[in-house]
């Protein structure tokens, strides 16, 4: 057994690098249950008297401020910003993991090229295309809809998806997929039960990578998109208000749309942690 | 004909010719072993035949019917994997099942023909595990047991026996033969092991960089090598292969080499620099050094199994192997050379086999 010493000291190392990490988090939420003032008070106090205020005003869309109340589309945000990041990352896995599949297991005319250049959509800062994006999404009739929203969205995530996944379709031997041919089951039955199967976990944490990608996307909606089509991540800015920012508002959205991915993830950690290959080929 | 018939079969990985136009046949119910080091091109060429290399190129018939352009879903053939290659999410129910799922079988007929195929290969308690869970012994006969559920016309086995432990290989080397003729199948078996080669084979087949160098029954290649290569691979310890001196005699050439003298009946040469005279150790006759003959250093003794592999130093300098029932001798004593029962001479230079020695035990006196 190692020395005690070391293991208090792994200890708190781990407790500080945790502390690191989740303090900006732990404070976010002890502001959501806190009034502006409390927030803004100087010296900051850990003691105060909790308020779910700032919840009620999200949920029921309805902001009292010094200047009248305002109404706020937080709810129809988040429904936005789950309905496209639910969609965008459907998409991308219908197209994406077929895809993947075919980089990894055949060797055709300018393949590296187009994986490449799919790769490079994640290169390029997205200010730069949306400007001519916007003209054409004008053209072509698709700004402000959710649409054209999931298609721009597939710059973030279809990437994502098809190197992740590409590289899991790799690691699997072949010649597992090759013993199930020669049962005599076709090729299409052989990526849908066993190359897919064997993927899953690579699939799941791509997927759940692209899902978080897709829902911290501002510009994209903030661009493309008017109020009604456009996330939380956009429809947060509505709480700087001509009386001032609403910090416990922001607060309280921020807790409420972690929330999704917060669950997510813990969903699908189970498929992260199982092992690709489970012993399938000698070693 | 019915069973296997391979012609031109080759195999380009850019500029390396993997295989270089093999042909075979093989009967239904025969079992040909393809023999050979490793990278010598067996499992390519079973891929090729199994469809599932795409640079392949070559005829492939199966029952008479030219196969080499189908999918190899098409292909009637089952084949077991050097690798086991095991599907990991399946238990070993339905990975046996598989190829009967394929072929559409109704879920009591499939239920039947798994049981029976691992009741036979004594796997029928470990039906539900996943392969993870299944020792290396119960992988394979997993994989064998896949690819002989449907019955197929063809069978490939890559080197099945290599991954498990000796006392299951030395098991499945007696139960194999029967299992396979039963089948009636046409058998390709793949191994680097030449006793293996010798319990299984009806033929054997030795390949080397991706073309053959023998095709012949399994004594005939241990007895006959075609060629030095043949000679240098099949066999454990290996062929002895001597620098030799020609004599003429009356009727016959003699081949001498470290005190050994065998005759040559039907060799037509009578001059070579050098010829190579093949002597496998079991044939080497040796005799108390009292005997007199042609004395050697022991060098080195390997007990093996029931003989004893010993390292010799002949008079003339030259080392070769031998092999003697009974207890193994000192290491730095001498034994007497008293010639060859068998041999083989090759030509130096092409490595090819000139002639077999006459059966007459030759003795120097």
């Amino acid at each position: 057994m190692r020395e005690p010493i070391t293991r208090i000291l792994r200890g708190s190392a781990l407790a500080l690098i945790l502390l690191f990490f989740l303090f900006p988090i732990l404070w976010i939420l002890l502001m959501s249950f806190q009034t502006n003032a409390d927030i803004l008070r100087i010296p900051p106090r850990l003691g105060f008297t909790p308020t779910l205020s700032n919840y009620v005003a999200l949920l029921s869309g309805k902001l009292a401020t010094s200047s009248g109340t305002l109404d706020i589309t937080f709810l129809r945000n988040l429904g936005n910003s789950l309905l496209l990041s639910v969609a965008s990352v459907a998409a991308s896995l219908v197209l994406g993991v077929p895809a993947a599949y075919a980089f990894a297991r055949y060797r055709f005319r300018l393949g590296e090229s187009i994986a490449f250049t799919l790769l490079s959509f994640r290169f390029a800062p997205p200010l730069l295309v949306l400007l001519p994006l916007s003209l054409y999404f004008q053209i072509l009739g698709l700004t402000d809809t959710y649409g054209g929203l999931i298609w721009v969205y597939q710059l973030i995530t279809l990437p994502l998806i098809l190197w992740i996944v590409r590289g899991y379709f790799e690691d699997a031997s072949p010649d597992i997929e090759h013993a199930y041919r020669v049962d005599g089951h076709s090729w299409w039955r052989t990526f849908t039960r066993i190359a897919v199967p064997l993927a899953r976990p690579g699939i799941a944490a791509a997927g759940l990578l692209a899902f978080i990608f897709a829902w911290n996307n501002f510009v994209f909606a903030l661009v493309l998109a008017s109020a009604d089509k456009q996330p939380v991540t956009v429809g947060a800015l509505a709480f700087v208000t001509a009386a001032g920012i609403q910090y416990g508002q922001i607060a309280a959205a921020i807790v409420l749309s972690i929330l999704p991915t917060l669950a997510l993830a813990l969903y699908a950690q189970r498929w992260l942690v199982e092992g690709l290959s489970l012993g399938a080929v000698k070693g | 004909m019915s069973g296997l018939e391979i012609s031109g079969i080759r195999v380009r990985f850019g500029h390396a010719e993997v295989l270089r136009g093999i042909d075979c046949r093989v009967a239904a119910g025969e079992t040909v072993v393809l023999f050979g080091p490793s990278g010598a091109g067996k499992t390519t060429l079973l891929r090729a035949i199994a469809g599932v290399e795409p640079a392949a190129s070559g005829v492939v018939r199966i029952d008479g019917r030219e196969v080499q352009d189908l999918e190899p879903e098409h292909r009637p053939l089952g084949m077991a994997f050097q690798n086991f290659s095991l599907y990991p999410h399946l238990s070993a129910y339905e990975n046996i099942a598989s190829p009967l799922r394929a072929r559409r079988l109704r879920t009591p007929e499939i239920e039947i023909k798994v049981r029976r195929v691992a009741d036979l290969l004594r796997i029928d308690h470990v039906l539900g595990h996943l392969p993870r869970e299944l020792s290396n012994g119960q992988k394979q006969r997993t994989a064998l047991a896949r690819a002989l559920v449907a019955e197929p016309p063809v069978l490939l086995l890559d080197d099945p026996l290599r991954n498990v432990d000796a006392k299951l290989r030395y098991e499945m080397r007696l139960e194999l033969p029967p299992l396979l003729r039963k089948t009636g199948a046409a058998v390709i078996f793949v191994t680097q092991d030449f006793r293996e080669a010798m319990a299984l084979a009806d033929r054997v087949v030795v390949l080397r960089e991706g073309a053959v160098l023998q095709d012949a029954p399994a004594e005939e290649v241990y007895g006959a090598p075609a060629s030095v290569p043949v000679a240098q691979l099949f066999g454990d310890p290996p062929m002895n292969l001597l620098s030799a001196r020609l004599v003429q005699e009356d009727n016959r050439v003699r081949a001498e080499a470290a005190g050994m003298a065998p005759g040559f009946p039907d060799l037509d040469i009578t001059r070579m620099e050098a010829p190579l005279l093949g002597v496998r150790p079991e044939d080497v006759l040796l005799a108390s050094p009292a005997t007199g003959g042609a004395h050697a250093e022991i060098l080195a003794v390997t007990p093996l199994h029931e003989r004893c592999v010993l390292l010799l130093r002949a008079a003339d300098g030259t080392e070769l192997v031998a092999s003697m029932a009974g207890a193994a001798p000192d290491p730095g004593t001498f034994v007497s050379i008293a010639g060859a029962r068998h041999a083989v001479l090759f030509d130096p230079a092409s490595g090819r086999r000139l002639a077999i020695s006459d059966a007459r035990t030759e003795v120097v006196a």
